[in-house]
């Protein structure tokens, strides 16, 4: 099955990130298909590079990254949710002339159209989030 | 712009009041960047979220932009099927006449004038969530 995920809260203080991170590994170890993963909300602090957890805990946002690496994920972090955050790539950092960016590796950021064409694109849209 | 011509049911379901929170805000801008996809679209309103609807309301006093008049504009985006909760509107002391007045116009019928909020109840809510293909839930 073709699966889109969506993750609507930030890491650490919802489990949310979690779960669909659990979930989209499990999909993928029973050979679904991932069509994207979209962050939304205060799902887009999923994607900020500049997260250093104690080295006892999970990293949320290298854990993403990973996975991404492993199976060529498409991680969306929302454009207008993004910026209000302070999530920036090397694009946004020019464009609006702050000192550095902070998008992980395997994260890109693009529009709310993503999000929308997963939802037609993928058999399942699967939302985590409260 | 719909791709490859699929043609699928979206349901937005709103949940929270209209401040508080970014959900009813950043719900609302996926519902006008959606629009533009051609898809079966419609909104429903449930639980605190029927306060986004209501009418005359004045955000001087928190500091933050008033969007709801943005309501008014979905019908122009072709949006026009937007649920509300009958019951919850009541458990809130609310009618359908503390609610924005949400038109379309329908080029079918030489653009007459129609409403756009249905009021109903929660067994039909239950039945507009069965016929969905996607349910973005804020």
């Amino acid at each position: 099955m073709k699966l889109g995920i969506m993750v609507n809260e930030g890491p650490y203080t919802h489990q949310a990130s979690d779960s669909a991170y659990h979930f989209t590994k499990a999909a993928l170890a029973k050979g679904h298909e991932i069509y994207r993963v979209f962050f939304y909300h205060d799902g887009v602090q999923n994607g900020t590079d500049f997260t250093t957890p104690p080295q006892d805990d999970r990293n949320v946002v290298k854990r993403w990254s990973e996975l991404a690496t492993e199976h060529s994920l498409d991680l969306v972090l929302c454009v207008a949710a993004a910026q209000r955050r302070g999530l920036v790539d090397v694009d946004e950092q020019k464009r609006h002339g702050k000192a550095g960016h902070n998008v992980a590796p395997g994260f890109r950021i693009s529009g709310l159209g993503q999000l929308i064409e997963a939802g037609i694109q993928a058999d399942r849209l699967v939302v985590f989030g409260d | 712009m719909s791709e490859a011509g699929t043609t699928k049911k979206f349901l937005y379901v709103n949940r929270r009041a209209p401040y508080g929170t970014i959900y009813a805000w950043e719900s609302l801008e996926v519902v006008l960047i959606g629009a533009a996809f051609e898809q079966d679209v419609s909104l429903l309103f449930m639980d605190d979220g029927v306060y986004q609807l209501v009418k005359g309301m004045d955000t001087k006093g928190i500091g933050m932009k008033n969007f709801t008049p943005t309501y008014a504009a979905l019908g122009d985006y072709e949006v026009n099927k937007i649920y509300v909760d009958r019951d919850a509107l009541a458990e809130r002391g609310l009618s359908l006449d503390d609610l924005q007045h949400l038109v379309w116009e329908d080029e079918n019928e030489d653009w007459a004038e129609k409403d756009s909020i249905h009021l109903v109840g929660r067994d039909e809510i239950g039945n507009l969530l069965e016929e969905q293909d996607v349910i973005f839930n804020f």
